[in-house]
C-alpha cells in the first residue's frame, strides 16, 4: 500500500527534511562538517548511546547533513526511512548485511549494473553468501530459484545493459508469496519517474552519484525502507532483525520497532561497524541536485525521446534499445509501470561493429567519452572496447551487447547541439566503414 | 489474576525488579508499545521498572479487542496486578490518555501519577473520521497524520535522524488488523466519564499538550483540568513546535516533562530527583 505523500514531488525535493535552524534561520541545509557532538552531560551521552535519546553522536552512524537527505529521499519514494551511504554500492552492501549472513541467499535479476553484479557474483561467496541470477522477465526463473536459505530478491527497475523493465508488482509477489523481501536499485528512474516502494517493492536504493546529484561531482548511495515487510512474520528468518543483539545492548530490533527494525539495525551495526558513511559535503551536495531534480528528469526524457526519434531512422544504426520504443519487449510494461518516461539512458548499435564503435566515439565533441550515466551532462561509452572488452562476441551477445553497440546517457544540453553531435559520431562511423 | 493470552508487554531493555517504582505506559488508537521506546528505555535505565504492553488486538498482544475506555481501564488495572505490582504511575497519549484517567479514579490509591498526553475530555472524534476508520482505513490514516504532525514533520523533518515520521506512523496503523483503529476511535467517542473520573483522582497529574496539536488542542483541555478537584496537584505543560504525535516530534521535550514530573513527586521511598 503506497505511503500518502504530504506534498507534491517537486516540493519535497525542495523542502522534505529541512527547516530553517533555530539559531541562524538558515535558509539553505548547513553542511555539519563536524565527527562528533558535545554532550549536554554524562547523563545525556549515556541517554544516547543507549537509544533513550534522539540525536547524533558521531557522524560515522548519523550527521545532520545526512539526515535532511536521508528524510528527503524517504519523503519522495514513500518510504519510514532512510539511510546515506558512501556509495550506491555500499547501500547494496549494507543491506544485505543487514539482512543475512554467511549461509544467505540471493536472487537476482541477471540485468544488472555491472559493480552490483561483481558485488554478488564474485565477492559476496567469498563470505558464504551465494547469489542466483535469472532472467529479469522470466517470473517463473524467480520463483524457481527462490530455496530455503534465499533472503533476498535484488533487481533493477530499469536494466543494464538491455533496458529491461523490471515487473515490480509481480516480482514483489513472488517475494511475499515466499515471505522474502525484494529490494529495487531505482538508480535510472528515481522517484521522479518511479518509486518502487509504491509497486510493492520493500527496499530501494539509490546511486545517488547519478541522477539525484546530477552533476557528477559527488559519489552517494541511499537506502531507503518501505517499513511494509513483517519481519517477525517471516519464520525465524531474519534472526539479525528479530532476535537479541548482543553488539547493542541485546536489542530486539523488531521489538524496538516493528516497522523501521531494518533501518535501526542497519544504522545501529552496518554503519557502526562498517563505515561506510556519507561525507555532509557530498549530502549537500547531493541535496542541490535533488532540488532541480523534477525538473531535470522531465528534461533528460524529452532530449532522450529526441535522440531516440533521430536515430531509429539513420541509416548507419541497426537498432535502438528503449522501453519506450514499440520494438522493445517491455514496451507495454514500461508504459504502465513508467507512464512519466524511461529516462535518460538508452543502447544503440551500429552497423560496422567494433570498428564503427569506436570511430562513432571518437568523433563526437559534446557528449563526453567516459563510463558514468545520469549526468546532466551527456555522456557516450562503447562497452565492447571499454566496459565489456574482455568479452568474445558471443559473450557480448548473450549479456545483449553488440560490438556495435553505444550507450548513451542522454543530458540537459540543448538537444539540437546534442543531435549535431551524434550526426558527427555516426559520421565518423560511415567513413571508418567504408 | 493471570491473563490468558498473555499479552506482550516491552519494558525498555530491562527485566523488572522488585523495589523499584513502576510506570506503564498506554498507547493510543491504531498504535502499540513502539510509540513510547525512547521514554521507555530512559525510566529503565533509571531506576524505574517500565510496563509498555500493547492492549489486547494491538501489536503483538492477541485479541479480542476490548471496545470501551471504561473495560480498557479496567484491564490495565488486572494487567499491572498480574505481575505483582501494586502501584503504578500511568501514562498514556490520546486514547492511552482516558485509559489511564479512568484507571486512575476507579484505583486512586494504586496509582502514583497520572501523566495525561495529547489528552481532551470528552474526546469527540470528527464523524468523517470515524466513517473513515470503517469505510477507508488509508483515508483515516492520511486524516489523523494530517492533524497529528506538525508542518515540519508533515515535510519530512524528524527529530529522530533519517526517520520519516508520518510515513512510519502510516504503517504503523496499517500494521494493526482490520476493525483495531476504528474500535478505538469509537472507544473515545462514546467516552464520556472524563470529568467524573478526573474528581476522582488523587495523584498527581500532569497534562502534558503540544502547541501545535490539532487533535487535541492545548486550550481545549481547560475544563478538564478544572475537573480535577481531589488531587492538590493539576500541572498543564504546553511543548512548543510539535504536534499530537510529540513522542516521536519531540521525545526529549516529552521524556523531560514526565521525568522532571515524577521527579517533582516522589512516591515509595524514591529519593527526589
Amino acid at each position: 500500500m503506497p505511503i500518502h505523500r504530504n506534498a507534491g514531488a517537486d516540493t519535497l525535493a525542495l523542502h522534505a527534511g529541512q527547516t530553517p535552524d533555530a539559531t541562524h534561520r538558515s535558509r539553505a541545509t548547513p553542511i555539519h562538517f563536524t565527527t562528533s557532538y558535545v554532550f549536554e552531560s554524562s547523563d545525556h551521552a549515556a541517554a544516547l548511546f543507549n537509544q533513550e535519546r534522539a540525536g547524533h553522536v558521531y557522524s560515522r552512524i548519523s550527521n545532520p547533513t545526512n539526515a535532511v537527505l536521508e528524510e528527503r529521499i524517504a519523503a519522495l519514494d514513500g518510504g519510514v526511512g532512510a539511510i546515506a551511504c558512501a556509495s550506491g554500492q555500499a547501500a547494496l552492501m549494507l543491506a544485505i548485511t543487514t539482512l543475512m549472513g554467511s549461509g544467505g541467499h540471493i536472487v537476482a535479476s541477471r540485468s544488472l549494473y555491472g559493480g552490483s553484479h561483481n558485488l554478488l557474483g564474485y565477492t559476496l561467496p567469498r563470505f558464504g553468501i551465494h547469489t542466483s541470477f535469472v532472467p529479469a522477465g522470466d517470473h517463473q526463473a524467480w520463483r524457481d530459484a527462490i530455496r530455503p536459505d534465499t533472503r533476498l530478491l535484488f533487481g533493477e527497475s530499469i536494466g543494464n545493459p538491455g533496458l529491461e523493465v523490471l515487473d515490480i508488482p509481480a516480482i514483489s509477489a513472488i517475494a511475499h508469496e515466499a515471505r522474502v523481501p525484494l529490494m529495487v536499485d531505482a538508480t535510472l528512474v528515481t522517484p521522479m519517474l518511479q518509486c518502487p516502494l509504491d509497486l510493492g517493492a520493500d527496499v530501494v536504493m539509490h546511486s545517488a552519484t547519478k541522477y539525484l546529484g546530477g552533476h557528477g561531482v559527488a559519489i552517494g548511495g541511499l537506502l531507503v525502507d518501505g517499513g511494509s515487510f513483517d519481519w517477525e512474520a517471516s519464520g525465524g528468518n531474519f534472526p539479525t532483525l528479530t532476535e537479541p543483539y548482543d553488539g547493542f545492548h541485546g536489542m530486539d530490533f523488531a521489538e524496538e520497532s516493528p516497522i523501521a527494525a531494518f533501518l535501526l539495525r542497519a544504522r545501529r551495526e552496518g554503519l557502526r561497524d562498517f563505515g561506510a558513511c556519507l561525507s555532509p559535503m557530498n549530502a549537500f551536495q547531493i541535496l542541490q541536485g535533488m532540488e532541480t531534480l523534477g525538473l531535470r528528469m522531465e528534461r533528460h526524457v524529452a532530449n532522450a525521446r529526441q535522440l531516440v526519434a533521430h536515430l531509429v531512422k539513420h541509416p548507419l544504426v541497426e537498432s535502438v534499445s528503449w522501453p519506450e520504443l514499440d520494438s522493445h519487449p517491455d514496451h507495454a510494461l514500461a508504459a504502465r509501470l513508467l507512464p512519466r518516461g524511461c529516462g535518460g539512458v538508452f543502447s544503440f548499435s551500429l552497423k560496422g561493429g567494433r570498428k564503427a564503435g569506436t570511430a562513432f566515439i571518437e568523433g563526437l565533441r559534446l557528449f563526453s567519452h567516459l563510463a558514468n550515466v545520469g549526468d546532466a551532462k551527456s555522456l557516450a561509452i562503447h562497452p565492447a572496447s571499454t566496459t565489456h572488452f574482455r568479452m568474445s562476441p558471443e559473450a557480448l551477445l548473450a549479456a545483449g551487447i553488440t560490438e556495435g553497440t553505444i550507450r548513451l546517457s542522454t543530458g540537459l544540453e540543448t538537444v539540437a547541439d546534442l543531435i549535431e553531435d551524434l550526426d558527427r559520431g555516426l559520421h565518423a562511423a560511415q567513413k571508418a566503414n567504408a | 489474576m493471570t491473563f490468558s493470552p498473555t499479552p506482550y508487554c516491552y519494558t525498555g531493555g530491562r527485566n523488572t525488579e522488585s523495589g523499584r517504582p513502576t510506570i506503564l505506559f498506554i498507547h493510543g488508537a491504531g498504535h502499540d508499545h513502539s510509540v513510547w521506546t525512547l521514554q521507555s528505555r530512559h525510566f529503565a535505565s533509571h531506576g524505574w521498572n517500565v510496563l509498555a504492553p500493547d492492549l489486547p488486538g494491538h501489536g503483538r498482544s492477541p485479541g479480542p479487542q476490548l471496545e470501551s475506555i471504561e473495560a480498557l481501564a479496567d484491564w490495565v488495572l488486572d494487567f499491572v496486578a498480574s505481575v505483582g505490582i501494586e502501584q503504578v504511575a500511568l501514562a498514556g497519549h490520546s486514547m492511552g490518555s482516558l485509559v489511564a484517567l479512568e484507571a486512575a479514579a476507579r484505583a486512586p490509591a494504586r496509582v502514583t501519577h497520572l501523566l495525561l498526553i495529547g489528552t481532551v475530555a470528552p474526546m469527540p472524534v470528527a464523524p468523517p473520521l470515524l466513517d473513515a476508520t470503517l469505510s477507508n482505513r488509508d483515508r483515516a490514516h492520511a486524516m489523523i497524520n494530517q492533524w497529528s504532525y506538525a508542518p515540519r514533520a508533515q515535510l519530512g523533518a524528524s527529530s529522530i535522524p533519517g526517520i520519516n515520521l508520518t510515513a512510519l506512523n502510516e504503517r504503523l496503523m496499517q500494521r494493526q488488523a482490520a476493525g483495531v483503529l476504528h474500535k478505538d476511535m469509537a472507544a473515545c467517542n462514546a467516552y464520556v466519564g472524563g470529568f467524573e473520573a478526573a474528581a476522582r483522582v488523587a495523584c498527581p497529574s500532569l497534562l502534558l499538550s503540544a502547541a501545535l496539536d490539532r487533535m487535541t488542542p492545548p486550550k481545549a483541555i481547560t475544563p478538564l483540568a478544572a475537573a480535577f478537584t481531589s488531587t492538590a496537584t493539576v500541572r498543564k505543560l504546553v511543548i512548543p513546535g510539535a504536534g499530537h504525535a510529540m513522542m516521536s516530534e519531540a521525545p526529549g521535550a516529552v521524556l523531560d516533562a514526565l521525568w522532571n514530573f515524577v521527579g517533582a513527586f516522589p512516591s515509595f521511598g524514591q529519593e527526589p530527583q
